[in-house]
């Protein structure tokens, strides 16, 4: 190929405006919609947590009828899983993984931002759900039969915006595999690859082979609803628990899903603030490889109730165990890779420092969980909520934000107020344990979730835990500001303002990153 | 209206990723409407989702097939289709792996368990577990389907379908392309033969077996396996068209034929699917 490049100076006749953003092909284009409409659905989902924390305030039925609640309940899982964090690692995943591996753009532009456009539509079913005759769906995030079958228009419109997110996820991890695999610049071998690029060629290998499956059974769901089918019917043969089962083959593995991206982004941020390289790169890859292989092989750990033999539970068990090994290998990892670093202590690495706390101890509260003769016990009570809230918000929620701030001057060439940055870190850390640490003693205690009443002995922690929640949701608010603060009024950022971090996005690139960049390859030693 | 960057192509702004997405918000409000007895506005709108995805499919496919054919894509990019369909086609592998998993859950597990000890008591107390049935709680009588008529010779058919279609690709790395197109045209043919008869079978089912979607187990897993592989040929036979087409055209160099090759992984896997459906529904 020639090396002057013949780009018939599209970008001068490209559409501006609104149209620039619907038609574009640009993966900065696409990543910015991506991150924006995530947040978004954060607020959205947000309203719905606190709509739910409100209501449990005070026991009795204080604001919202029991039906609206599990409405409530089940939206607010399926808004925060597939709007909100997956939207938002992917938006990472298409700003950062061409400048990381030094290529012009994703293999796909047009597909890319195909996958992008679909999640409004999906979205507006999603929530439109809640207007439809009967309400919206009820029946939890995890869509349990028979439930599901049972309940009105608003599931099929459930069913059908989950489709389309999954058509959506498919096409996008088949482009970000696509790009990693074969757009690298010479010289980027996969193991010299930045671990944020690893750690999204993994997740979206998990993404192509679950989605499909989660497909599947909402389609059985929908044909059991309306097409006769007995899947999930014993009086046909089939059985409520092999939806369980389905359900979590898809639903264990998308943990992983929103977790590995999210230790992606901290295996960047940490290197960078401690001033050395990561620590034992390649047991990382080896580490987030096998967290994803034996996410396969553990799902029933999320249903040792429905009274599976004892045999089966043990193996579930031991093989959910298992995982901490290489998580352990992880953490152990970051911690080491800190240790007698010339540390500085911004925003990102705040954050990053925040989720190694916490997303350790959702680890810990999890281990706790796999063992089957304290689940039994645990099971569908509010310690679970607690433990996937660490996880999920603590873990996923703060890398985002680490993410954010610590590339947010390369995306738009400005900083961030750093003080803003750091009161929406305490205020995020403070009020989500605030929100959140209560609850395990609530579900060691008994009490169930997803129920809009409780009995008294519960009250203090409740109301403990739904200011901890208004706190939380404030402070996003907050961080709104800080962001619209950087867009509008920030400094202007050099094109390294983080003197640790060493990859191609800070080494080759000025700040912004422009349009169109790496149109020639860059040379990786 | 493109840049070439470094020899990669990437396209320019397009609208048809946003008309898909209309298309598709159209095509399942519709379908929603349609299920919860939504009367002509269901048919309306989901005739309106259906025409703008056909439109876009045209739009875009024809898009890629002239910037293909005006040799803009380079052997990098090449390498970026073959990944791309071969992920594609195991994302598919996994889609039918949950129904094949959903019937080996039924006979495997929950029909034995039926028929255990407590649970027979406690629920259908006269329950036998034998394979194919409809369930405990299901009492019309249906007759299964046999292995060794239409799905037999359907099996031979779509075999022969891959021996012609990798006739039909070896005639196109040779550059005869007289034997490209007939390769084609019989795979068309038997595509199109095997769909007759999955047809054929269909209504036998219903009318003179009784063997319908609502019997149990067998009934569900029978269409829905059989029924999104039939989809799945349909797709594939019309996307053989599409390449019969083509190649009349004078498309494709012996070098240059992805969008050939990707059909004939994505009709072998079809194929291959095939044959597990023949020897788990059909025949054992």
């Amino acid at each position: 190929m020639e090396a002057a490049h013949a780009h018939d100076d599209s970008h001068d006749h490209a559409p501006s405006g609104l149209m620039r953003y619907v038609t574009t092909t640009n993966h900065k284009d696409i990543g910015t919609m991506y991150l924006w409409f995530s947040f978004t659905m954060f607020l959205v989902g947000g309203v719905m947590a606190l709509t739910i924390r409100a209501e449990l305030f005070q026991p009795g039925l204080q604001l919202v009828r029991p039906e609206f609640f599990n409405t409530m309940t089940t939206l607010h899982g399926l808004v925060m899983v597939f709007g909100a964090i997956m939207p938002a690692f992917v938006g990472f995943a298409n700003w950062q993984i061409p400048l990381m591996i030094g290529a012009p753009d994703m293999a796909f532009p047009r597909m890319n931002n195909w996958s992008f456009w679909l999640l409004p539509p999906a979205a507006i079913l999603l929530v439109g759900s809640l207007f439809a005759p009967g309400g919206g769906p009820g029946a939890g995030w995890t869509l349990y039969a028979p439930l599901t079958v049972q309940q009105g228009m608003g599931m099929d419109l459930t069913i059908f915006a989950i489709h389309i997110l999954g058509m959506s996820s498919i096409m996008g991890s088949i482009n970000i595999v696509t790009t990693i695999l074969n757009m690298r610049a010479p010289g980027m071998t996969l193991m010299k690859m930045p671990l944020f690029v690893w750690t999204w060629l993994i997740t979206a290998y998990l993404l192509i082979a679950v989605m499909p499956v989660l497909a599947g059974a909402v389609t059985m769901t929908l044909t059991d609803r309306h097409f006769g089918t007995h899947f999930f019917n014993p009086a046909g043969g089939g059985d409520p628990v092999m939806f369980q089962h389905i359900f979590w083959f898809f639903g264990h593995p998308e943990v992983y899903i929103i977790a590995i991206p999210a230790f992606g982004v901290v295996s960047q941020v940490l290197p960078a603030f401690s001033r050395k390289p990561l620590f034992g790169y390649p047991s990382m890859v080896y580490a987030t490889a096998s967290i994803a292989i034996l996410s396969f092989l553990v799902w029933a750990h999320h249903m040792y109730t429905v009274g599976m033999p004892v045999e089966a539970q043990l193996y579930y068990m031991f093989a959910t165990m298992l995982i901490a090994v290489p998580t352990g290998v992880k953490v152990f990892n970051w911690v080491a890779t800190m240790w007698k670093g010339s540390l500085t202590f911004e925003t990102p690495m705040l954050f990053a420092i925040g989720f190694l706390f916490l997303f350790t101890l959702g680890g810990f509260t999890g281990l706790v969980l796999s063992v089957v003769p304290v689940d039994v016990q645990l099971h569908d009570t509010y310690y679970v909520v607690a433990h996937f809230h660490y996880v999920m918000v603590a873990g996923a929620l703060f890398s985002a934000f680490a993410g954010v701030y610590f590339w947010l001057p390369k995306w738009i060439g400005k900083m961030y107020d750093e003080k803003l940055g750091k009161i929406h870190f305490w205020l995020s850390i403070v009020f989500f344990n605030v929100a959140f640490f209560p609850q395990h003693f609530l579900g060691l205690a008994g009490m169930p979730r997803r129920i809009p009443d409780y009995s008294l002995q519960f009250v203090d922690f409740n109301m403990i835990s739904s200011i901890g929640a208004f706190g939380f949701g404030l402070s996003q608010v907050f961080f709104l500001y800080v962001l619209l603060k950087a867009i509008k009024y920030g400094e202007k950022a050099p094109q390294r303002p983080w003197e640790g971090a060493d990859t191609l996005e800070w080494t080759h690139l000025p700040s912004p990153a422009p349009y169109h960049s790496f149109e020639k390859a860059p040379q990786v030693k | 209206m493109s840049s070439q960057t470094g020899g990669y192509y990437l396209p320019a702004p397009s609208h048809w990723p946003i008309v898909g997405s209309i298309g598709i918000f159209f095509l399942a409000l519709g379908a929603v409407l349609m299920m919860n007895d939504g009367g002509a506005t269901a048919t309306v709108v989901l005739t309106t989702g259906a025409a703008i995805i056909t439109y876009m499919m045209f739009g875009w496919f024809g898009t890629v097939i002239r910037e293909s054919e005006s040799g803009k894509y380079n052997e990098q990019v090449d390498v970026s289709y073959r990944w791309a369909m071969g992920w594609f086609i195991f994302s598919e592998v996994m889609f039918f792996a949950c129904f094949f998993g959903a019937l080996f859950y039924m006979r495997v597990l929950s029909l034995p368990w039926l028929a255990e000890a407590d649970t027979q008591a406690l629920l259908w107390p006269d329950f036998q577990n034998t394979w194919p049935i409809s369930g405990p709680g299901l009492s019309e009588k249906f007759t299964p389907m046999g292995a060794w008529g239409i799905p037999a010779f359907n099996t031979l058919l779509l075999l022969s379908s891959g021996v012609t279609v990798t006739w039909a690709h070896w005639a196109l790395k040779k550059e005869k392309r007289a034997q490209l197109i007939w390769g084609l045209l019989a795979t068309v043919l038997l595509g199109v033969v095997f769909l007759g008869f999955q047809v054929y079978e269909y209504a036998h089912a219903y009318k003179d077996l009784n063997l319908t979607l609502e019997q149990g187990a067998y009934g569900a897993t029978f269409y829905m396996l059989t029924g999104f592989h039939g989809f799945h040929v349909t797709i594939g036979t019309i996307m053989l068209i599409v390449m019969l087409l083509r190649s009349i055209y004078g498309h494709f160099t012996p070098r240059n034929h992805f969008a050939f090759e990707a059909v004939s992984w994505y009709w072998h896997f079809v194929d291959v699917v095939w044959l597990g459906l023949f020897v788990v529904v059909y025949w054992l």
